[in-house]
């Protein structure tokens, strides 16, 4: 019999705006467990569930839900846990909006079960309950194969953990002297608590993975001296890799950064707790920061937490074109982020010590849709305009980092610089080496970067097993 | 953790440590840096590699108590140990049969010019090495350099040793005297700026090793990007080295100075920190 549907979605309780634009603190506080359960259920238990085919790692949504709605928090736990081994994260940082949550029945009618918050709930009981929860399930069994997964980030964990659940012997070679990629270095404390990496970084180790930090492959030991080296396999995902720049003049003045390193410098190294913390950051009155994905809102958030008075979004096209998720850019408008909109810069101006004071900017109009189906944006003559700015931040994506292509041989590259790997499998042209995230796909999500570490696990032990 | 098995005072202000790190040590070549983290709170510093040692498995960094991290590297001894020690970063200097190699360096950049000096040696060069030093009291591995050298010659600031003077001075004498193949000078920017400079009208291609700020090491985060030749390149993947007639010199200093109110205010603290150890402040 069809249940009773509830539209109304349990909203999840946040930091108040003004407030917590002045701290580091997380911003979405968190379903209790009564909450959890009442939205839990809402869900329908659909006998064919189509959510789950929005998800990349597969996780059996209406189960644990179930799971959830009984109260049973440790067999929800297990089941999350059971395709994906990061689900603090992902209950975070998902773009459920566009996977699963698009899928569920309920997004029709506006009001899709809120799986994330869901997650996010059953990973966090797990954390406050350890003596609850079940122990890893890893078996690095001594007929296992040994592999070597280059990167510690969510392609390289969720690769690992799930190798060593399959009774393989994983060794991580981390290039920083955390595990965690670009979630500790990137993606900032308020949207995802360092705690929280951690602990999920502790459950891959728990299984038994091994993770050697400071260790740059292609500097310290090359990929083919891995492999000759009693490697039998190596899953190469090494991340984002090199920021991009505007190429417009003035762009190397002092208090210019690229995103890559105001958000290192401020949630890597803790600039923000300066000068407790030894490492820098400069953050003036006001601040410019280029370009419009999620990388973009998260720079200009932290820019404001740091103290900035004015933060400005300066973007060529329009808000609809905006790569950022909507929950994201909405985050940075309640916190008095200001958008330019079809705006682009022309040049920076830099005073007599060599630190940006101005940017010169121009209009622009939307002409016909380009390659990427969004409407191209052209420039508006006669518009140019200049706006005093102490930082100018570049969140323009990056290109793939040279150092593994460079020193590995053979390896096959597409023409943006990405290593040629095959989608299903991870496979590369080189036997024995695989890939995934960033490095395969360019700038991409946790999940999809998740995703691709799953795939390229499991074609791994397949073909172990021959 | 990286364990410091040996530690020398070469100058009051310039330290030596021998690191603890066979797998570097395995990889190491000449102009290649490491990148250090002196404890949980610490910057991640460049440090350039100033010689290696396989059977010991170890890595010889020197350095000037300039900065926070610095001052507290210089606090460690022998038995301690480096929180992080990541490398070998960037591109080793390329090493080559030119014919007669001019390598200048000055402070302690006498350090990282050593392995390079010994490559060039090595490689079939006659190598002339010039050091040069604010006073004879900062003087520190003559022997050593003049070892893997076939000529050298010593300046002071202010005479109080060898020759009174800067580098530039004998560079510019072998350059009208002598056919030099390939200049390699390494130093405080400025240095490395005139001996630049100095070398142009006679068009011998001459290698700097820029020393930016770094946060990574590794190409991720752009902060020790360089103009070299008007394009935008990353000292730590592209470089550290340079031809330094294309080198947007003042660029450079500028983005050098980028934290020097930060840099006053974090080692007023760390000084605050260690009253009265003069070893360490």
């Amino acid at each position: 019999m069809p249940k009773k549907v509830n539209l109304n979605r349990v909203p999840i309780p946040k930091q108040e705006a003004a407030e917590r634009a002045r701290n580091f603190n997380e911003v979405a506080l968190g379903y209790s467990e009564q909450q959890a359960i009442e939205e839990a259920n809402r869900c329908l238990q659909c006998p064919k569930p189509s959510c789950k085919e929005g998800c990349p790692v597969n996780v059996d949504i209406p189960e644990f839900i179930k799971a959830v709605r009984e109260g049973d928090m440790p067999e929800a736990v297990r089941i999350l846990k059971n395709k994906n081994s990061l689900p603090g994260i992902c209950g975070r940082v998902c773009p459920q909006e566009t996977q699963c949550e698009q899928r569920c029945v309920l997004a029709k009618k506006g009001a899709p079960v809120a799986i994330g918050r869901l997650e996010r709930y059953v990973a966090d009981w797990e954390r406050a309950h350890p003596e609850a929860a079940g122990k890893g399930t890893g078996n690095c069994t001594a007929n296992g194969k040994k592999v070597a997964v280059i990167g510690s980030g969510p392609a390289g964990l969720t690769c690992a953990a799930d190798l060593a659940r399959l009774g393989h012997v994983v060794i991580i070679f981390e290039a920083l002297h955390v595990a965690g990629g670009v979630l500790m270095y990137g993606i900032p404390e308020f949207r995802l608590p360092k705690q929280i990496v951690q602990g999920e970084v502790n459950y891959v180790k728990s299984l038994g993975v091994e993770i050697k930090l400071d260790h740059v492959i292609g500097k310290i030991a090359t990929v083919d001296e891995l492999l000759g080296n009693g490697y039998d396999a190596v899953f190469l995902a090494p991340g984002a890799g090199a920021p991009m720049f505007l190429n417009i003049p003035g762009e190397n003045l002092s208090d210019i950064y690229s995103a890559n390193e105001f958000l290192t410098r401020t949630n890597l190294m803790k600039a923000y707790l300066f000068p407790e913390y030894d490492t820098p950051i400069r953050v003036g009155r006001r601040v410019a920061v280029f370009g419009g994905g999620n990388v973009a809102m998260d720079a200009s958030r932290c820019a404001l937490r740091l103290g900035a008075e004015e933060v400005y979004i300066v973007y060529r096209r329009s808000k609809v074109e905006m790569p950022a998720r909507l929950e994201e850019r909405e985050n940075a408008e309640e916190e008095g982020v200001i958008f330019n909109l079809l705006t682009n810069p022309r040049r920076f101006i830099g005073n007599e010590q060599g630190r940006v004071k101005a940017v010169e900017l121009y209009q622009m109009e939307l002409g016909e849709p380009d390659e990427s189906g969004r409407r191209r944006p052209i420039p508006k003559p006669g518009t140019d305009f200049e706006m005093e700015i102490d930082t100018a931040i570049s969140a323009l994506g990056t290109r793939p980092n040279p150092i593994i292509p460079s020193t590995t041989e053979g390896l096959e590259l597409t023409r943006w610089g990405t290593i040629k790997t095959d989608e299903a499998t991870g496979r590369t042209s080189r036997e024995r080496i695989w890939c995934g995230g960033d490095m395969a796909t360019g700038a991409a999500t946790v999940i999809s970067a998740m995703g691709a570490g799953k795939r390229a696990a499991a074609d791994i032990d397949a073909y172990f097993r021959g | 953790m990286y364990r410091i098995l040996a530690k020398e005072e070469l100058t009051p202000d310039i330290n030596l440590f021998q690191v603890k790190a066979p797998e570097i040590a395995r990889k190491a070549q000449a102009g290649q840096f490491v990148i250090v983290r002196a404890d949980e709170k610490g910057e991640r510093i460049p440090l350039t590699i100033a010689d290696w040692d396989n059977e010991k498995g170890s890595v010889t960094v020197v350095f000037m108590k300039v900065g926070t991290t610095t001052k507290k590297l210089a606090c460690l001894n022998a038995g301690d140990n480096i929180l992080d020690f990541v490398g070998p970063l960037g591109r080793p200097t390329e090493i080559e049969k030119l014919g007669t190699v001019v390598c200048v360096a000055g402070g302690f950049a006498i350090a990282t010019i050593v392995p390079i000096a010994r490559a060039m040696k090595q490689a079939g060069n006659r190598v002339i090495s010039i050091m040069g030093f604010r006073s004879k009291d900062l003087v520190f591995w003559e022997e050593k350099l003049a070892s893997v050298s076939d000529e050298l010659m010593v300046t002071t600031d202010d005479g109080s040793y060898k020759r009174k003077g800067v580098v530039t001075e004998p560079l510019k004498e072998l350059l009208q005297n002598t056919k030099v193949d390939r200049v390699i000078a390494i130093g405080p920017t400025v240095m490395m700026k005139f001996c630049s400079l100095t070398t142009k009208p006679f068009g011998v291609k001459t290698i700097v090793s820029l020393n930016p700020i770094m946060v990574d090491g590794t190409g991720m985060c752009g902060c020790c990007r360089v103009s070299v030749g008007n394009e935008t390149r990353f000292a730590c993947v592209d470089g550290p080295d340079f031809d330094g007639h294309q080198v947007d010199w003042d660029l450079l200093m500028s983005r050098q100075r980028a934290y020097l109110d930060e840099e006053r205010e974090s080692m007023k603290l760390w000084e605050s920190k260690t009253p009265g150890d003069k070893s360490c402040a």
